[in-house]
């Protein structure tokens, strides 16, 4: 593996939930502007391992972590660094969409006002590129008032990619970001993906194969907490090198 | 033999546990219904609005409902913050499951089990023997008492101390509502502990919180017994001026009335009206705790 251009990687990533061994020895990278998808039965640790890439999984009690995990070739634990600077760094989208119960506007402002951007004339700047580069501005841009509540479960998906997007992430993290979707929205929420990685390192846990397959550079297959091959996704979905790779993308477990 | 048993069982058991429930409902109404037979003949502008006169046998009880509002605000200002400061180190700070979070809702659970006439002796003891007499020996000139006698705020904060554990538990209800994806975006965005709790979880406990306050103010406004011995009046010609003064209570007027006056009958009708405004006053205060609580359910079920 070319080490080199690695936007984020793991080195011999280890997790535990109390004593259960949730990660074994995880070593990935990846690449700067390319979609990396994870794919595995449920349980896998697909979802721990993006969990850990912005420090998440350090807030659950019981939870602990050895080895290293790389952004841009720092460790985003050592001591030096805060979590919270590398979640302004990391966004992330969850599997339920989680919009405050407040207006549109404000959802998109939150992580602005957090680094002190208080200015309406500034945050509506933002507010509108961040909509604009989530798809969504042309559906709000006459309800910003309104409360993001009251968006259907796929603009409120939406509006949390564009509310990640406001503070600049240079990766976002998506788990499972389309699973509770009808089929319009999620193919909207692929179509942004391929747009997003332009400027965005992604890297998105799915548990539908199809869609790995459609957004996806490199494909991830995870299985009992180890990664069990890694590699581009036509290649992986076509000619997989490992045995329960292959048996699990031609579906014959999980 | 068995079935003369169950045949007798069939009826007596819904009969007396029907009747058991009938004694409950049927006591609230008697308690209510002689109450405000009693009480409404003498419910008036001037009754709420002046002064008892005539050794309280006239005139009416506004330096009671002055006083007994004085100290239940100064009574919320003191404890609903402490409380839901409580609530929210319990809820987003303090280890799950830990010693220290388990001492903490024992202490919170015996205070809620501690009877008022000790929170009266307790305030007695600190707030006026201890923090008086200390306060007494720093601001007050030579040989002059100040502090060290009961007056309002020592009525308020012993009051605060007896309905902390409302607030705490109404406003950590309130905050183990707010859902954890809530957390976790705000988390996700670069937001610290802190700035979660101000900007995402207390915003989404309000209802709550305020649920917790009035609860607290209606139990607060019923107890007499921590107020006895550190700042209830029998009698006082003017208002309350500033928190060491002593003030007239709605609740310890009652007793007083019931218990002290030279005559009984005269008192009477005042006394019944007196119930049934304090009665009034707590049943309003449990009716708007419910309410919001209600809507404060519906919101999180449509969320």
């Amino acid at each position: 593996m070319n080490n080199e251009s690695a936007k984020i990687e793991t080195r011999d990533l280890n997790l535990f939930y109390g004593t259960t061994q949730a990660l074994k020895s995880v070593s990935l990278s990846v690449q700067e502007r390319e979609v990396t998808a994870l794919i595995g039965p449920s349980g896998c640790g697909k979802s721990t391992w993006l969990r850990c890439l912005n420090r998440m999984n350090e807030m659950i009690p019981g939870v602990s972590i050895n080895g290293g995990v790389l952004l841009d070739g720092v460790d985003i634990y050592g001591k030096s660094v805060d979590a919270v600077e590398v979640r302004k760094r990391i966004g992330m989208i969850f599997q339920k969409s989680n919009p405050f119960p407040q207006s549109i506007f404000e959802n998109i402002a939150y992580g602005m006002r957090l680094q002190g951007i208080n200015k309406h004339a500034d945050l509506h700047v933002i507010v509108e590129r961040s909509l604009r580069r989530a798809a969504l501005w042309d559906e709000v841009k006459d309800v910003l008032k309104k409360s993001a509540l009251a968006l259907s479960g796929g603009q409120q998906q939406r509006l949390c990619i564009a509310r990640a997007l406001a503070v600049e992430p240079s990766v976002l993290l998506m788990d499972e970001p389309a699973s509770a979707l009808d089929p319009l929205s999620t193919s909207k929420i692929e179509d942004l993906i391929c747009e997003l990685k332009e400027s965005c390192t992604i890297v998105i846990v799915t548990h539908n194969m199809q869609q790995a397959a459609r957004v996806s550079d490199k494909t991830a297959f995870f299985f009992e907490g180890e990664l069990i091959e890694f590699g581009a996704t036509d290649i992986l979905f076509t000619a997989p090198t490992k045995r329960k790779t292959e048996d699990y993308i031609t579906g014959r477990f999980g | 033999m068995l079935t003369l048993k169950k045949k007798i069982l069939g009826v007596a058991v819904p009969g007396l546990s029907g009747a058991a429930a009938f004694f409950s409902v049927a006591s609230v109404f008697i308690i209510l219904g002689i109450i405000f037979i009693g009480g409404i003949g003498n419910i008036s502008w001037e009754f709420v609005s002046q002064a008892p006169r005539e050794g309280m046998t006239e005139g009416g009880i506004f330096p009671a409902i002055v006083g007994t509002f004085w100290r239940v605000l100064l009574m919320s200002l003191v404890g609903v913050p402490i409380g839901t400061i409580t609530a929210i180190w319990m809820c987003e700070y303090a280890p799950q499951n830990s010693p220290i979070t388990r001492i903490v809702r024992f202490a919170v659970n015996t205070l809620a089990g501690i009877p008022a006439i000790v929170f009266g002796l307790f305030g007695l003891g600190f707030f006026i023997q201890f923090c008086g007499v200390e306060m007494d020996k720093m601001f007050a000139p030579e040989g002059v008492i100040q502090w060290a006698q009961p007056n309002i705020l020592w009525a308020s904060l012993t009051m605060s101390i007896l309905t902390l554990p409302v607030v705490i538990v109404s406003v950590e209800e309130a905050i183990r509502n707010v859902p954890q994806e809530l957390r976790e975006g705000s988390y996700a965005l670069g937001a610290t502990r802190l700035e979660t709790v101000l900007r995402v979880v207390l915003p989404n406990a309000v209802t709550g919180i305020l649920t917790g306050a009035i609860l607290a103010v209606s139990r607060g406004a019923g107890e007499v017994a921590p107020i006895l011995f550190t700042g209830a009046a029998y009698f006082l010609p003017h208002l309350p001026e500033g928190l060491t003064d002593q003030f007239m209570d709605l609740g310890y007027h009652i007793y007083i009335m019931t218990t002290q006056s030279a005559d009984v009958d005269g008192t009477k009708g005042v006394l019944f009206a007196t119930t049934l405004v304090l009665l009034t006053l707590t049943f309003a205060l449990n009716l708007a705790a419910i309410t919001l609580r209600y809507h404060l359910r519906k919101r999180m079920i449509q969320a």
